[in-house]
């Protein structure tokens, strides 16, 4: 595929994203004409570009979708509920039709073009409708007395409209630099000198500045760029810029905001080629006659004052549209400041860095031999250096999470339609920060969580109004930073999970035994076994029983974990919880007889002596709090005796705290992350490994995997009547560490 | 009032000069019916010299009066040109006399 293929897929992409969050908002808004133009911009840019790479398919069915959009842009058709879901679906569309370009297919297959010309013939329809609509409305009068003229200006260039400020000149500052400077952004294609503002001789002070400037600009800059041109000249100059294609409507309201009279300024406008004679003329005379009739309607307000009041009302929507154009202008400027990088260079770096982080540990590590003091200096340096590079190396593939969420919009839309149920979706801590592999990975469970949610969790509304909640029901996505780690949390309110639900077909499956007690918790995060559902109707979203588990592992793989928490009636919170990044970390480093582990720093609350604990109670009493412990040279079945000072590492995870016993403790260690090999894609408890500067293994502790085992068996000796898998699974798992070491 | 008076500028049509410069070119104008202006060693010309022109103009047309542009430097031809200013200031640009010169 050549470059610019690739660059458009890419761009197309993107502009399909802006389309459809524009769409979603237009159902919410549909009287928001910068959206209309903003949805209607990026249809525009990607038939556009698909001719440029020749895509014909594309510029086809783009083509008819641009033109639906032109009229509901011009107000010539109302936005409905069905218009907004045709434009998804052709949305939807074009992105197919992008990835069969990606996918290098010469045009799309049968099944495709043919649901894409049903799309068109929809297209169609509502354009006839729309015809049929307008020649109605004619006999409408328009209540926008402002903009008499609706149709489009034929002239395909920016028009700039400037005059700059008295104090201009003074302040050493030439207003033809300007204009030239506007000229390097494109071609003025016409421009007119507006020197009306000069005084008469005795009154004219040669050192102000009393000039304006009619442009024609034929650019692809943008507005922002066109307005950076004045920036510095942003308070001394009145500036305004009609974008190309503006209607008439819109020039006529230039003219009548500037202070010429407005016959000469048409005049001028002509000129420079903005408009035709014809069209200032119709405008011109159109806006008197309904200026007029206002009159005769109020005959007790004079014609200035209603054209004052105009004025003012005008006022405060140039104001508005100045905020909006200011906040377009800030996220152009963000995006300039942006380069685009392959990930695989960024992936590249992280290893290299990796690669540092080790090579500096066993620098350091003979530097500290060696006993040379200007040496150990150095190397303590390089490290402290080493470590910066690590973390801003990794805070370059941070990404945030909000465009995950914001994908969520649209699911949520179409389930509760399909549903037939009113869900909203809250977003809260879209700005959180975690590492762009773990952002791609977490799009499908998530997926999974949120339609669950929909489709199970809200119920009808008939049944929530019963339960006298809002019948709209409510999703939550959220997001936040914990002690290294970032949370998620899927949240609704709907019914909860049902618990003796879940355990009659947990004991159906044979998953428990009917005698055993299971805490409230256990028995909620039973739906995450494989091949558990508890909903008898399956739906197309969810409830094929292949949901959860499939979460669960997914979310394992990314070494995070997953609950739930329910109260019935109330609603269900899946909280997820992933680590920031999957490369390189901050570890603590602890050793048992001869071999050393890693625990993640981030999780380690505090490290106390051990002292003759009795050895059958795996718990201990940590200010007047249980804190269950377990043995690593137990559990690991290492080799040796255990010395006479053990340390007792106390770590965190989920608000539970657990304590691990090791033999010593070593210190802080910069941890590369290494995956294990398949065979241990079982192992529970121990999360990767590492390599030492000495060039020797250790093992990284998985704190979330210990912090369960701990607890679960803790409590399974404290309710020996328990099922217990966890136990019998550590059993089996230990052998497996014992072979791999 | 007929008669015709040249006026030569040496100095740069520049926000620098305005000053003096408008009130040289409005007395030149008071003295002569038929004002030729000499800018061909004009080598800068800004907004405010630009307004200078146009002011004239402006002037001499109130008054009946005209006011050439006989000779043009580089600087202000491609000034009046940018601005799109050749008609309002209403002279031939390219001056054959100036151009042999």
């Amino acid at each position: 595929m050549d470059e610019l293929t690739s660059v458009y897929i890419q761009e197309s992409r993107e502009q399909l994203a802006e389309m459809e969050a524009g769409l979603l908002r237009l159902e919410q808004e549909p009287d928001d004409a910068d959206n209309i133009n903003a949805i209607f911009r990026a249809a525009h840019t990607i038939k556009g570009g698909s001719g440029v790479v020749e895509c014909h398919f594309i510029e086809a069915f783009t083509h008819g979708v641009e033109n639906l959009l032109d009229v509901l842009r011009n107000g010539k058709l109302a936005v409905s509920g069905a218009l907004a879901t045709l434009l998804l679906e052709c949305c939807d569309h074009m992105g197919r039709l992008v990835d069969v370009l990606a996918a290098q297919s010469p045009e799309p297959d049968a099944d495709l073009a043919a649901r894409g010309d049903a799309l068109s013939e929809r297209v169609r329809a509502n354009l006839a409708g729309e015809a049929g609509q307008a020649s109605l409305a004619l006999v409408d009068s328009d209540d926008e007395v402002e903009s008499p003229g609706g149709g489009v200006v034929t002239t395909d260039s920016w028009h700039i409209s400037v005059r700059f400020g008295r104090n201009l000149l003074r302040g050493g500052m030439d207003s033809l630099s300007f204009i030239r400077y506007l000229a390097s952004l494109g071609e003025i294609i016409g421009i007119e000198t507006i020197a009306d503002a000069i005084p008469a001789a005795e009154e004219m002070d040669p050192e102000s500045c009393y000039l304006g400037f009619e442009i024609r600009l034929q650019t692809k800059a943008s507005k922002a760029d066109i307005e950076k041109v004045f920036d510095f000249v942003r308070d001394e100059c009145e500036l305004r810029i009609l974008p190309p294609h503006s209607k008439v409507a819109d020039y006529l309201q230039l003219i009548k905001e500037l202070p010429e009279d407005s016959m000469r300024l048409g005049e001028m406008l002509v000129r420079c080629g903005a408009l035709t004679q014809a069209e200032v003329d119709h405008g011109l005379l159109a806006q008197n006659v309904l200026a007029a009739s206002a009159d005769a309607a109020e005959p007790l307000a004079p014609l200035g004052e209603i054209l004052i009041g105009n004025k003012v009302v005008h006022k405060e929507i140039v104001d508005a549209a100045v905020a909006k154009q200011a906040q377009v202008g800030d996220k152009k400027a963000r995006d300039s400041q942006l380069v685009r990088v392959h990930a695989d260079k960024l992936d590249q770096l992280i290893d290299l860095v990796g690669e540092l982080v080790i090579a500096g540990a066993s620098a350091n590590m003979l530097a500290i031999k060696s006993r040379q003091s200007e040496l150990v200096e150095t190397t303590s340096v390089l490290s402290r250096l080493v470590e910066s590079i690590r973390d801003s190396a990794l805070q370059l593939r941070m990404v945030q999470i909000g465009d995950t969420f914001t994908r969520f919009n649209r699911v949520v839309r179409d389930v509760s339609k399909d549903l037939g149920k009113e869900i909203e979706l809250v977003i809260s801590g879209a700005e959180t920060e975690l590492d762009k592999t773990v952002v791609e990975k977490i799009g499908d469970p998530l997926m999974h969580l949120v339609r669950n949610s929909l489709d199970h969790g809200i119920e009808p509304a008939a049944l929530r109004l019963a339960r006298g909640k809002p019948a709209c029901g409510r999703v939550s996505l959220n997001a936040y930073h914990d002690s290294g780690i970032i949370v998620i949390e899927v949240a609704d309110d709907g019914g909860g999970l049902n618990r003796d639900k879940i355990r009659a077909k947990a004991i159906e499956r044979e998953l428990i035994g009917a005698g055993d007690t299971l805490s409230d918790k256990e028995i909620n995060n039973l739906i995450f076994e494989p091949g558990f559902s508890t909903v008898d109707k399956v739906s197309n979203l969810s409830g094929r029983g292949v949901g959860m588990d499939v979460v669960r592992r997914n979310i394992l793989g990314l070494r995070g974990t997953v609950e739930v928490a329910s109260s019935e009636g109330q609603g269900a919170t899946f909280t997820i919880r992933l680590p920031l990044t999957l490369a390189i970390i901050d570890g603590f480093l602890v050793g048992v007889g001869k071999s050393s582990y890693v625990i993640p720093l981030d999780s380690v609350v505090e490290c106390i002596e051990h002292k003759n604990l009795s050895g059958d109670r795996d718990f201990l009493n940590l200010r007047g709090e249980a804190l269950p412990f377990v043995r690593l040279r137990e559990l690991f079945e290492s080799e040796g005796h255990a010395p006479a000072r053990e340390s007792i590492v106390v770590v965190q995870f989920a608000g539970r705290r657990a304590g691990i016993v090791v033999d010593q403790l070593m210190g802080e260690f910069q941890t590369v992350i290494k995956p294990l090999g398949r065979m241990f894609a079982n192992l529970r408890g121990i999360g990767g490994s590492t390599i030492l500067g000495s060039g020797e293994v250790a093992l990284i502790l998985d704190v979330a995997a210990l912090v369960n085992i701990v607890t679960r068996s803790e409590e399974a000796r404290l309710l020996p009547n328990r099922h217990a898998p966890a136990s019998t699974a550590l059993a089996s798992n230990l052998s497996a560490v014992q072979s791999g070491r | 009032m007929t008669r015709s008076h040249k006026l030569t500028l040496s100095d740069d049509l520049t926000i620098y000069h305005a000053v003096e410069q408008k009130k040289t070119l409005l007395a030149g104008l008071a003295a002569a019916g038929d004002l030729k202006l000499d800018l061909a060693q004009v080598s800068e010309i800004d907004t405010a010299g630009l307004q200078l022109l146009i002011l004239l103009k402006k002037e001499a047309r109130a008054a009946g009066k005209r006011v050439s542009i006989v000779a043009h430097s580089k600087a202000v031809r491609s000034a009046i040109e940018f601005c799109n200013l050749a008609a309002e200031l209403g002279d031939p640009l390219v001056d054959p006399a100036a151009d042999a010169a």
